[in-house]
């Protein structure tokens, strides 16, 4: 293994001395992501500004039998960037370009440090937009989204990141220059760009993304729909479904999660409801209309006590604005918040919210709930002061409890955040040892000696009958390895 | 389905070739399968399907056509319309061929509606991948890549697929125009918010298909223009009946949507709003692969009397160091439809 000198002389071989950090004082902005319970100082950053750059980083790294971890912006909220501490953490923050926006192909060439928001707003002259709109879409980048395969508020009618990008391009941990995907449909062979796409950065190094851009909807409005029980809500969002509606954006907040959010932002909830629903219809305004008259129906067929429609786009961004400030906004009610994102069968919710209720109970800790209704998939809010050792230790509980109840229904631990360092144990609960073994095997196709992102995302069986043993023990802290949240 | 792993893990042992195969309706994609036969049919049922939950879960022998009935029952639908190829078409022989029909360009692709898989891999052993829920990213997508993979990676014993409610209208116009005009406004209208579901030309004829809400395909019909037809080809174009697809060879040529017209011999028909060009007897396959690597795109050799040149377009030496790293992965003996996909796999 590459010593810092030896890795800082061979790197600055080709890169300029400013995009080579290796001082404390440069290399503490890296040591952790969004979440920041975990946090690592990296060897040392790397910032290329060029893919024949990030292609010398990986020869050298793979030469020196380095490890090397892809950053975006940082915005992960799982640890995926969790940098190595004795390896180099690869910033592609200044892959900052959109390539270049093809109105007729309706497709966007971006580099993997765009921000998400940045291609809609490239694409916009054109009528066009690039779909999923993960909350963090102001600051995340598509490289990160890729990894990820985020999601976002509209990803129930216009899909996730994998079914938005048509073609990446990128290398692999020994600087060779893949494609996956193609601009033409189905590309042949293997699906690759499936499996690289929500990989968390273990495969490949991306270096330019090829997105699907979609026509901007004329008009879109958006119902926020009031219920006095969180089941009642549930319920009607079934309901919807049921009457043959895939709404653009389908959401739910219960009344902890509007009550935080209405003291940020003022997006005018109905305070006195045990939960909200966002439910959004886009589309051509006949078309709007019709289907938004079909869900005030459906919504107040199962019970809500008041009904909103949005009046006018500034009104319909309010009260988005809300749900996207969410996170932040509990940010202001807590010193501290730890938000989970497993995902459920959405007949399950019932069960699993009581769940959490209980959980609330025995670990004394709130835990506000927003909720990607329409996919199932839930982001409960656990609040906490990081200060206090044992509010961590119940908060961390707490969470696996939720995340193993999310599994036990049919779920999974992680809808849209990733694993990364956070729910790699919850990994041995949904998945059994073959089923990580094979996830290794794929691994080493591309990544022999295990040197891109190493530790994330899959867990080692020894570390699963470790964590196995210590979920019979119980009350032990798992994965002592990893410096606490 | 334990008798299923125990073929898979004699047919290891002994590394006997095995050809999966559930009705054998499309044993003439890909190339020539070979091997023993395991059918997968005795291994059917649907497993769950709730209409609001999205997501219809079966075992890989159930009949396509009984997948679908029960979806139409509840007014829902597979939205990427795969073609069936004959009577006997299976779920597991649907997602492993990894073919989508008409609808593919708007709705998107089989994978795109592939939420989890259990399958049985080359050494006999039965894992589960994704699940039944709509966003799941813990783990590789293996369940994705298994689509499309024609049985050479695993064998899918059963699979979740996010299903959609049916259009409640649908209505398709028929315009006269050139090929190129035709690719013109194809690419106009995709660019535009309209509901369009379906997009063929051939000869001259150019047809439009519209689904939606009833006021959002009225208004999008009066856009478009042209005649409404009574009698619509889609299903003749997605189960290749059409007269069009009785010439041999038959190539598939998929390109960017924006490629120019081919100049190649023989007759063509257009989908995907460009983006799938059907050749029917065109010229020598060296020309139609060049003329597809030039617009960006790949052919694949459908249907022919003689695949011998190989399926579909070869991959450069980079891919095909993954494809054959995958290929040991999952089936370290190589029993699992040996070939069927490239020589080398």
């Amino acid at each position: 293994m590459g010593s810092r000198l030896s890795v800082v002389s061979a790197l600055r071989a080709f890169l300029p001395a400013r995009a080579v950090l290796h001082e404390e004082e440069d290399t503490r902005p890296y040591e952790c992501d969004g979440l920041t319970a975990y946090r690592q100082l990296p060897m040392v950053v790397a910032l290329p500004e060029t893919e024949e750059q990030v292609r010398r980083v990986l020869q050298a790294c793979s030469a020196l039998g380095v490890p090397v971890v892809p950053r975006g912006a940082g915005t992960g909220l799982s640890g995926g960037a969790l940098p190595p501490g004795d390896g180099v953490l690869l910033s592609m923050a200044k892959f900052m370009r959109v390539l270049r926006v093809d109105a007729r192909a309706r497709t966007a060439a971006v580099q993997p440090g765009v921000r998400n928001a940045a291609i809609s707003e490239a694409a916009a002259p054109f009528g066009l937009f690039y779909a999923p709109d993960p909350s963090s879409q102001i600051a995340c980048t598509i490289g990160g989204n890729v990894s990820e395969n985020s999601g976002g508020v509209h990803c129930l009618k216009y899909g996730l990141t994998l079914h938005n990008v048509l073609r990446l391009r990128g290398y692999t941990i020994e600087g060779e220059p893949i494609e996956l995907g193609s601009e033409a449909p189905e590309a042949p062979g293997y699906d690759l760009l499936a499996l690289a796409i929500g990989s968390e950065g273990m495969l490949m190094v991306v270096t330019e993304v090829t997105v699907k851009l979609l026509p901007l909807p004329q008009c879109a409005r958006v119902i926020m729909a009031s219920f006095d029980d969180v089941e009642k809500a549930g319920q009607a969002v079934a309901a919807v479904i049921a009457a043959g509606i895939i709404p653009a954006g389908l959401e739910m907040m219960d009344r902890p999660a509007t009550h935080a959010v209405e003291q940020f932002v003022g997006a005018g909830y109905d305070l006195q409801a045990a939960a909200i629903l966002l439910c959004e219809s886009d589309g051509a305004p006949e078309e709007v209309d019709d289907e938004i008259a079909r869900m005030k129906a459906v919504l107040s067929e199962a019970g809500a006590s008041r009904l909103t429609v949005s009046r006018d786009e500034a009104e319909r961004l309010r009260f988005w604005s809300g749900r996207k400030a969410a996170f932040p906004a509990v940010g202001r009610i807590s010193p501290d918040y730890y938000c989970m994102d497993g995902t459920i069968p959405r007949k399950r919710l019932g069960e699993v919210l009581r769940f959490i209720a209980a959980m609330e109970q025995k670990y004394g800790l709130r835990c506000p709930n927003v909720f990607h209704a329409g996919d199932g998939n839930l982001h409960p809010l656990i609040l906490f002061d990081a200060n206090d050792a044992d509010q961590l230790h119940r908060t961390e509980l707490f969470a696996a409890e939720v995340l193993e109840k999310c599994v036990e229904v049919g779920g999974t631990i992680t809808g849209e955040h990733g694993v990364g360092v956070e729910k790699i144990n919850q990994m041995c609960v949904q998945f059994r040892p073959d089923e990580l073994e094979l996830f290794h095997a794929i691994k080493r196709v591309f990544d022999a000696r295990g040197l891109l992102n190493p530790g994330k995302a899959v867990p080692t069986l020894a570390r699963c009958a470790e964590h196995g043993r210590m979920r019979v023990h119980g009350g032990k802290l798992p994965h002592p390895d990893l410096p606490r949240f | 389905m334990e008798l299923l792993a125990e073929r898979i893990r004699e047919a290891a042992a002994r590394r006997r070739p095995l050809r999966l195969r559930g009705g054998g309706t499309k044993d003439f994609y890909g190339n020539e399968p070979r091997g023993d036969l395991l059918d997968t049919r005795s291994h059917a049922g649907i497993v769950s399907y709730e209409p609001t939950e999205l997501v219809i879960t079966a075992r890989c022998g159930t009949a396509l056509s009984e997948v679908e009935k029960i979806l139409a029952e509840n007014l829902q639908c597979l939205p990427f319309e795969p073609p069936h190829f004959g009577p006997g078409a299976t779920l597991g022989g649907c997602i492993a061929a990894g073919l989508s029909g008409p609808r593919r360009a708007s709705a998107g692709a089989l994978r795109d509606f592939v939420l989890g898989a259990r399958i049985v891999d080359g050494r006999g052993r039965a894992l589960a991948f994704g699940g039944q829920v709509m966003k799941n990213v813990a783990g590789y997508d293996v369940s994705r890549l298994l689509a499309g993979s024609l049985g050479t990676l695993g064998l899918i014993t059963e699979a979740s697929l996010k299903v959609l409610p049916r259009p409640a209208a649908e209505l398709t116009l028929r315009l006269e125009m050139p090929q190129e005009r035709a690719l013109e406004a194809m690419q106009r209208w995709a660019g535009q918010p309209l509901p369009l579901s379906a997009t063929a030309w051939r000869d001259g004829e150019l047809l439009v298909r519209l689904s939606g809400a009833e006021p959002a395909v009225r208004a999008a019909a009066a856009r478009v223009g042209g005649e409404p037809l009574e009698e619509t080809p889609w299903l003749a174009i997605r189960e290749h009946t059409h007269p069009f697809f009785a010439a041999s060879p038959l190539w598939r040529v998929a390109v960017p949507p924006v490629a120019p017209p081919f100049a190649l011999p023989g007759e063509q028909l257009l989908e995907w709003g460009g983006a799938l060009r059907w050749l029917a007897g065109a010229g020598s396959a060296d020309a139609v692969r060049e003329a597809a690597q030039r617009a960006g795109g790949h052919a694949t050799l459908f249907r022919a009397r003689d695949k011998g040149g190989g399926a579909f377009a070869p991959l450069g030496a980079a891919a095909m160091r993954l494809h054959r790293g995958l290929k040991a992965a999952f089936d370290p003996s190589g029993i699992l439809n040996p070939g069927r996909m490239y020589a080398e796999l």
